[in-house]
């Protein structure tokens, strides 16, 4: 059975990846591909620099993302089957994994499937091997049902694209990757899922490739993750180097005599543990997209909404959680390294909300939310608090996927605009979409009894409990948090639903969507209430340690999930209160006096351009590491390879050799006497050297 | 003094040399490269015949005679290539047998 | 022997002259000429050694056919012999300079060779010559029983020095008669002639 829930989605990505290969041969046999829709020449590294509040100047950067879509061409031969089987090879995973959470999570009958040998090489014996425990189950159960339903809803959104077996293909690889990680047994295996999603992630965000832009968000995501990559690959042979092995099961053995030691390093000496958790964890920041690592997630909203929702939302930036949690047992041997991840993930949910407040498009509004909502994640995972972390992965995937398939829902009835500014008033217009989101905002902002309440306050209560250096900046950078979370939040709702329509054009003409797109809203909407309260006991309280057993490790002074239960009411009430003022403040701007904002970013017009830049993070990297690298790599292609490698080798040989012939050439004059010449000359050399060289007898 | 075969092998390496010279110094007509290549000829033939009178041996001047044949045929035969040449191309200027250049 | 000398001097001389003559004259009809007043004189050389036969061949084939060709050709292609020899001098030097070599080195092995004492009676063995006989005797012996294949081929090398030459130069003129020796033997009494009764006073119609 756990096999089928891996490879059935590969089988789907494998068969609707031959009808796109096969439909694409039939419609361009032997030619070349028409030519791109480049009626927008941007530079490799869009610069998102933004002057200004003004609708106009922001209007001509984000309406030209729309249009990269081939609208004109229409839809590939054999989509249908390849949506239909696709999407229903996922179903059939769903059911399984929901069977295998019953099997594994609820009757506690833990299972290890080894599949074949991978790699025998001296000490090193590594197998394909799925490892199903509580913790796999639970984002087994995560990944197949948005999966399941960005499929069903991707059948709706893409329905006029004419690449749609190219997409489902993608998809699926996507989730097999992403399975293969999820039930990874050792290292290698995580990192080949690690890498599997990153290469499906770079393909889906960089679908739309006629799209200069695409193409380039496509490699940024791609880059950045592999910076975060290396560190991960440094931290597996740092393991590999300590205990001989990257099999979970030995390292988890073995892990409590590596504490103490440490490593000697140009006449450093670090303690083993710590740098091992701490590059383990830089993978982990370029994966969900932590402070530092974190530019390739707004950008990667060039990608078609269903993408973002499924892999930018719910599954692979959960990767790098999923990975924190799967190591538990090293990281609590590492309390400096928790206390690192607990800085980064605290700084991440501060810093992606504040530039969140600011964000015109709707979905990078949603983005910066989830690299906010990942922070915290971490937050939890870095105070000893896994189950409490893993659960609010588990509730975001619900709420987080629901706002991107809404905002998707919005997209197409505006017809493919994405500014909030040209919103407005859509709450009449496509109502079920409407009362969706709200439901996915009451959740993302914590309302109670919602599934977003339960998970994120119990965080913030982990990170009261904690001790450590970290702890208190962590607490209050939360909460601090959870106050902007709900005012953007609401403000992007207000914006979007309520007040006056801006553009009237397309305000007429938006219509509420199809069947196969409200119906997986509907299903998240039920998802993000129903998924907070009953999950409860099995993520958080005494409940936890028995529902996670022995997938998760608690070292023995992390009291976290019991202290949780005795704290005071006003820290349990906190984030509640900032849910309030940051709604409260929502609605004076956007609904009573709406010319608050516009006054107020003209006022302090540094802060909000600083806001709107992202903090001008992207021009830094920019400056420190794009530019020199490409001014390297045109170096070594014009300098080594052009001058160096093709100048003495074929260009330079060949160039040589037609100097050669045509000196050569001057000798063949095609005057008899230079011939007779030549060979007189040669009968004189000859006779000299016989005469010399004592040939004969003289 | 006695002639010997050393003074009869000095003329014709002299008249051997000077066909050679006559191939490739004169600019004025292939006329005078056919006439070198008789002078040439001619050389050898000294050469083989004298051999053959201060060896006793008869075949030198056997040979003698067949190259006497050969080099009429060849005169002959450069000749006619000559004047077909001439008849296409009207000049046998030395400069302008270049055809084949390059 | 000292007429030997002075005969060998005199025809040395002369040939090497009017060689040098042949490479240098301006007008090529001179050219001939001397041409072949090198044969006559290497002629000479030849009855100074013995080989009279050889001798008046050279006579009658060079001098009688092959330079009357040259004649005949130069006197043909009407060759401006007013051409200057522009580029003569450029080349001078060192073809002067490869061509000196190349003779000294030639003479230097004349006069520094010796003869191996066992060739003459490896080479002679086959062939001997009896005192007495004349060249013509001597080199007909040879020829027609020894060396009969040479002599055959020589003959087929002269057949297709004709054809190849007649091939070259023959240009059919297309407007010259000829007998066709066929239609005139293939004439009938029927097709020759006409007869036709005339009336007196009035001609043919």
């Amino acid at each position: 059975m756990y096999e089928a829930i891996v490879f059935l989605p590969l089988l789907g990505a494998i068969i609707a990846g031959a009808i796109a290969l096969v439909g694409a041969r039939n419609r361009h046999p032997g030619e070349d591909p028409p030519p791109p829709n480049d009626d927008h020449a941007a530079p490799l590294v869009p610069e998102h620099i933004q002057g200004g509040p003004a609708p106009e100047t922001g209007h001509a950067e984000i309406d030209h993302r729309s249009h990269g879509k081939d609208e004109i061409a229409p839809p590939a031969a054999g989509s249908q089957p390849a949506e239909v089987i696709t999407t229903t090879l996922l179903a059939i995973s769903w059911v399984l994994s929901c069977f295998s959470f019953v099997e594994v999570g609820l009757q506690g009958h833990d299972a290890h499937v080894t599949l074949f040998n991978f790699i025998t090489s001296g000490d090193l014996k590594v197998d394909w091997a799925l490892r199903i425990d509580p913790l796999t189950v639970v984002m087994l159960v995560v990944v197949t049902t948005v999966s399941g339903l960005v499929h069903l809803y991707s059948i709706g959104y893409m329905a006029d694209d004419p690449h749609k077996p190219r997409f489902f293909s993608y998809l699926s690889f996507f989730t097999f990757a992403m399975l293969m990680l999820v039930t990874a047994d050792n290292l290698a295996q995580l990192f080949f899922g690690w890498e599997g999603v990153g290469l499906a992630s770079y393909l889906l965000i960089g679908f739309w490739f006629h799209k200069p832009e695409a193409n380039a968000a496509a490699i940024k995501a791609f880059i950045v993750n592999r910076v975060g990559d290396f560190g991960f690959a440094l931290g597996i042979f740092a393991v590999f180097l300590l205990t001989g092995s990257i099999t979970f099961d030995t390292i988890f053995a073995q892990a409590p005599s590596l504490v103490g030691k440490s490593f000697h390093y140009l006449s450093f000496n670090v303690d083993a543990l710590t740098l091992i958790c701490i590059l383990l964890f830089i993978g982990a920041m370029g994966k969900s997209a932590q402070f530092l690592l974190h530019t390739w997630l707004p950008d990667a909203m060039e990608g078609p909404t269903p993408v973002s929702a499924l892999i930018h939302a719910a599954t692979m930036v959960t990767a790098g959680v999923f990975m924190v949690a799967r190591l538990s047992p090293l990281f609590e041997l590492a309390p400096v390294a928790k206390e690192f991840v607990v800085f980064i993930g605290a700084t991440t949910a501060i810093f992606a909300a504040t530039v969140a407040l600011v964000q015109n498009d709707i979905k990078r509004i949603i983005a910066y939310s989830t690299c906010s909502q990942l922070g915290y994640m971490f937050v939890a995972m870095g105070s000893g608090a896994y189950s409490i972390g893993m659960f609010h992965l588990f509730t975001h995937a619900f709420f987080k996927a629901l706002l991107f398939l809404g905002s998707g829902s919005v997209i197409l009835a505006m017809h493919h605009e994405q500014d909030i500014r040209k919103m407005g008033g859509l709450w009449r217009k496509i109502p079920l979409t409407y009362v969706t989101m709200v439901i996915g905002t009451l959740a993302l902002t914590g309302f109670p009894l919602t599934a977003g309440f339960f998970s994120k306050d119990a965080i913030i209560e982990a990170d009261d409990v904690v001790t450590g250096s970290m702890a208190s900046y962590g607490f209050i950078m939360t909460v601090a948090a959870a106050a902007l979370t709900s005012f953007y939040s609401w403000r992007l709702i207000f914006k979007t639903f309520h007040g006056e329509p801006h553009d009237h054009h397309h305000y007429e003409g938006a219509r509420e969507t199809s069947k196969t797109m409200l119906i997986p809203l509907v299903i998240l909407a039920i998802g993000s209430i129903a998924a907070g309260w009953p999950a409860l006991r099995l993520f958080t309280g005494p409940g936890a340690e028995e529902f996670f057993r022995s997938s998760l490790a608690y070292a023995t002074d992390n009291h976290v999930l019991e202290d949780m239960e005795h704290l005071p009411l006003e820290i349990t009430l906190a984030p509640t209160v900032m849910m309030i003022i940051g709604f409260l403040v929502a609605w004076q701007f956007y609904i009573r006096r709406p010319d608050i904002p516009a006054a107020l970013a003209r006022d302090q017009g540094v802060l909000y351009r600083f806001l709107l830049n992202a903090w001008y993070f992207d021009c830094i990297y920019d400056f420190l590491f794009v530019r020199p690298a490409m001014w390297l790599g045109r170096l070594f292609w014009k300098g080594g390879d052009g001058f160096v490698i093709d100048g003495f080798g074929p260009d330079g040989v060949s160039a040589r050799v037609l100097d050669v012939t045509r000196n050569v050439v001057r000798l063949q004059t095609g005057y008899l006497y230079h011939y007779a010449f030549a060979m007189l000359i040669g009968v004189a050399g000859f006779v000299t050297w016989f005469m010399f060289s004592g040939v004969g007898v003289h | 003094m006695t002639i010997g075969l050393g003074h009869y092998l000095s003329v014709a390496a002299i008249l051997f040399t000077l066909g050679i010279f006559g191939i490739f110094l004169n600019r004025k007509n292939i006329i005078v490269i056919l006439m070198s290549i008789e002078l040439i000829l001619l050389a050898v033939n000294i050469n083989l015949v004298a051999f053959s009178a201060f060896l006793g041996d008869i075949v030198g001047q056997v040979y003698a005679l067949i190259v006497l044949t050969v080099a009429a045929a060849e005169a002959a035969i450069g000749l006619a290539i000559l004047v077909a040449y001439f008849r296409n191309r009207g000049s046998i200027a030395v400069e302008d047998v270049n055809l084949m250049k390059g | 022997m000292i007429l030997t000398a002075i005969f060998f001097y005199v025809f040395a001389g002369a040939c090497i002259a009017s060689a040098i003559m042949v490479v240098t004259a301006r007008n090529p009809v001179h050219s001939v000429l001397f041409l072949i007043l090198a044969f006559v004189n290497a002629a000479g050389l030849f009855v100074l050694l013995g080989a009279e036969f050889l001798a008046m061949i050279l006579i009658v084939v060079y001098v009688g056919a092959v330079a009357v060709l040259f004649l005949f050709v130069v006197m043909m292609l009407d060759v401006d012999f007013a051409e200057l020899r522009r580029g003569f001098l450029n080349y001078l030097p060192i073809g002067g300079v490869v061509g000196a070599v190349l003779l000294a080195e030639l003479l230097f092995i004349v006069g520094a060779w010796v003869i191996q004492p066992g060739v003459p009676k490896a080479i002679t063995a086959p062939i001997p010559t009896t005192e007495g006989m004349s060249n013509t005797l001597a080199l007909g012996l040879v020829l027609y029983t020894r060396y009969v294949y040479f002599f055959e081929a020589a003959g087929v090398i002269l057949l297709i020095a004709m054809i190849g030459a007649i091939v070259l130069t023959l240009q059919h003129k297309p407007d010259a008669r000829r007998q066709v020796i066929s239609d005139q033997l293939a004439r009938r009494r029927s097709s020759a002639i006409d007869v036709v009764k005339v009336k007196s006073g009035q001609g043919l119609p």
